[in-house]
């Protein structure tokens, strides 16, 4: 316990924790197990081929735990190697840990991805966005079997590429202050583009265009959580059984959603003009307020409850 | 082939498959005997971006609605996502895949999906459209890919001659159409000296009921580990379950 009477871990930030500390202070303690853990060095066999260093988890750890009392399977994208990218191993673990709560309808209902992840890893791209596809496609097939499938992003390397795509196939998202999603990252936009289009290196815009206060505030997200392991853990407690099914209306609910925000924001050439147009009395003071703050702020702007998808 | 000369090879019965604005493609072709094939696409290697996916969406999941189970073919000649502040700030990864899960979704009420890549084919508009389909079939010159070796050579800082080089003896990361082949990504190639209305019937007789993807990979030697390692984790899931 620390001076003020938390708990280390509760308080340990979500952006600066490894995947593996993220994943022993979400859950109960002592409940994890993982499968195929790196005593089994299922390692990347493609890295050694671009001089790369691998990992005996390729940074994505698979198991199962206990969040509440309740019994969760769990993924962890580690951000720090090779960016958290999907790879053919990677991707192949979390693939099998979808499927088989898809296959076996003993095993818990839900299913936390941590995702942390630039996207698809360049080294072993083919392979990677395959992946992509396959998971998506097992997440689409498990939720239609009654699995929530939850996303938690905060983490540094954010929800981009295909992990942006896998996030939003989904049944909810947590996002935190810190954590950013998208599917181009503002570099390769500024590479491709040119840095009138977007300035990789102005900071304030990248965060106001892809970071979870935006994404919160126009129903990109379902949940706001702090920058810590505690609430996280508090935001995926609150969604946990409230899972919208896998079906037409779920699908013609989030069109009417989508559709509705190109409607309604489509004109903003800014994240300031789209909170203002959303109703936000003080939009430039969005960026600046604290968590509870914005919490506050969130309740009372019509589309950010409405997150079917 | 022109996409003219794809859409008249398999509908030599009659279509009325227009490009529209946004360069995407609808409309609905004639199987021979009478049935409908319903289309949907993009054209000419224009980007996907929200603006695109809208009325693409809205047309799959009419067709989800309407019941019935008429195969939907998902044309695809893009160079990707719609690279844009605007795109990106309004959430095109919520847009993306919402195209992606409509067309699961249909595959699912009945209706078997076929993506048909002609052209490029790259990144998040893949994922989104040709990649979320039941079977993907291409055309001789179609250029699936993540990204092209110079873009590729400036993120990994590897000199181009180097992944020309690794190109060549693994597929796993080369864009072109024999790397996707090769990991299971796509299914056939067909062979446009044959009439393409024939090889449509023919895939649609064997459009697999579950994704085989990884397994196609081990099978033709270009993913060799995917199949296995997910079929392990589940096995370790269900062993925990038991225990």
């Amino acid at each position: 316990m620390s001076e003020t009477g938390r708990p280390f871990a509760a308080s340990a930030s979500w952006f600066l924790s490894t995947a593996r500390e993220r994943l022993a202070k979400l859950l109960d303690a002592g409940s994890f197990t993982e499968f195929v853990p790196p005593s089994e060095r299922v390692q990347s066999p493609h890295l050694a081929l671009f001089d790369l260093p691998a990992a005996f988890d390729d940074g994505m750890i698979v198991g199962c735990g206990r969040l509440g009392g309740k019994s969760v399977l769990v993924a962890a994208q580690e951000g720090q190697f090779m960016g958290g990218t999907f790879a053919e191993v990677s991707g192949a673990k979390l693939l099998g840990l979808i499927r088989a709560a898809r296959d076996d309808e003993k095993l818990p209902r839900t299913i936390l991805l941590l995702l942390d992840s630039g996207g698809v890893r360049l080294q072993e791209a083919n392979a990677g966005e395959l992946a992509v596809a396959e998971v998506m496609r097992a997440i689409v097939e498990a939720r239609a079997a009654g699995v929530a499938v939850i996303a938690l992003v905060g983490g540094r390397a954010g929800a981009f590429g295909g992990a942006g795509l896998t996030a939003a196939t989904c049944s909810a998202i947590v996002i935190s202050e810190q954590g950013r999603t998208g599917v181009t990252g503002p570099e390769v936009i500024e590479t491709n583009k040119g840095v009138e289009e977007f300035d990789s290196r102005d900071k304030a815009l990248v965060w106001s265009v892809t970071g979870g206060r935006t994404r919160r505030l126009i129903g990109g997200a379902d949940a706001y959580a702090e920058d810590t392991v505690a609430s996280f853990r508090e935001a995926t407690l609150a969604l946990m059984g409230k899972a919208r099914p896998f079906d037409l209306a779920t699908l013609r609910a989030e069109l009417a959603r989508l559709a509705g925000r190109v409607g309604r924001l489509g004109g903003c050439d800014s994240a300031v003009a789209m909170w203002s147009a959303l109703g936000v009395a003080d939009p430039r003071a969005t960026a600046d307020m604290d968590d509870p703050a914005f919490v506050a702020l969130v309740a009372d702007v019509k589309g950010a409850g409405d997150d079917a998808r | 082939m022109t996409l003219d000369e794809i859409l008249a090879g398999l509908f030599p019965s009659g279509h009325d498959v227009v490009v529209g604005p946004g360069k995407l493609l609808l409309g609905t072709g004639r199987r021979v005997g009478g049935h409908a094939v319903e289309v949907i696409g993009i054209a000419e290697g224009e980007p996907l971006g929200i603006d695109g996916v809208l009325p693409l969406a809205e047309r799959v999941l009419d067709i989800a609605a309407a019941g019935g189970d008429a195969p939907m073919l998902v044309v695809v000649d893009t160079q990707g996502q719609r690279m844009a502040r605007r795109d990106e700030m309004l959430g095109l990864n919520e847009y993306l895949a919402h195209l992606a899960k409509c067309l699961l979704l249909a595959s699912r009420s009945g209706h078997p999906t076929i993506g048909l890549n002609y052209g490029r084919a790259a990144a998040g508009a893949f994922l989104a459209t040709a990649l979320a389909t039941d079977i993907l079939v291409a055309l001789p010159g179609a250029e699936p890919a993540v990204m092209d070796l110079p873009s590729m050579a400036r993120v990994t800082k590897l000199p181009q001659e180097k992944l020309e080089a690794l190109s060549k003896t693994t597929p796993v990361f080369a864009p072109g159409l024999d790397s996707m082949t090769k990991v299971g990504a796509v299914t056939q190639v067909w062979d446009p000296a044959k009439p393409l209305d024939v090889q449509l019937e023919a895939t649609l007789a064997t459009i697999p009921a579950h994704d085989v993807r990884d397994a196609l990979g081990a099978e033709r030697g270009g993913r060799l580990l995917a199949a296995g390692i997910a079929r392990r984790v589940a096995d370790q899931a269900g062993e925990y379950r038991r225990a």
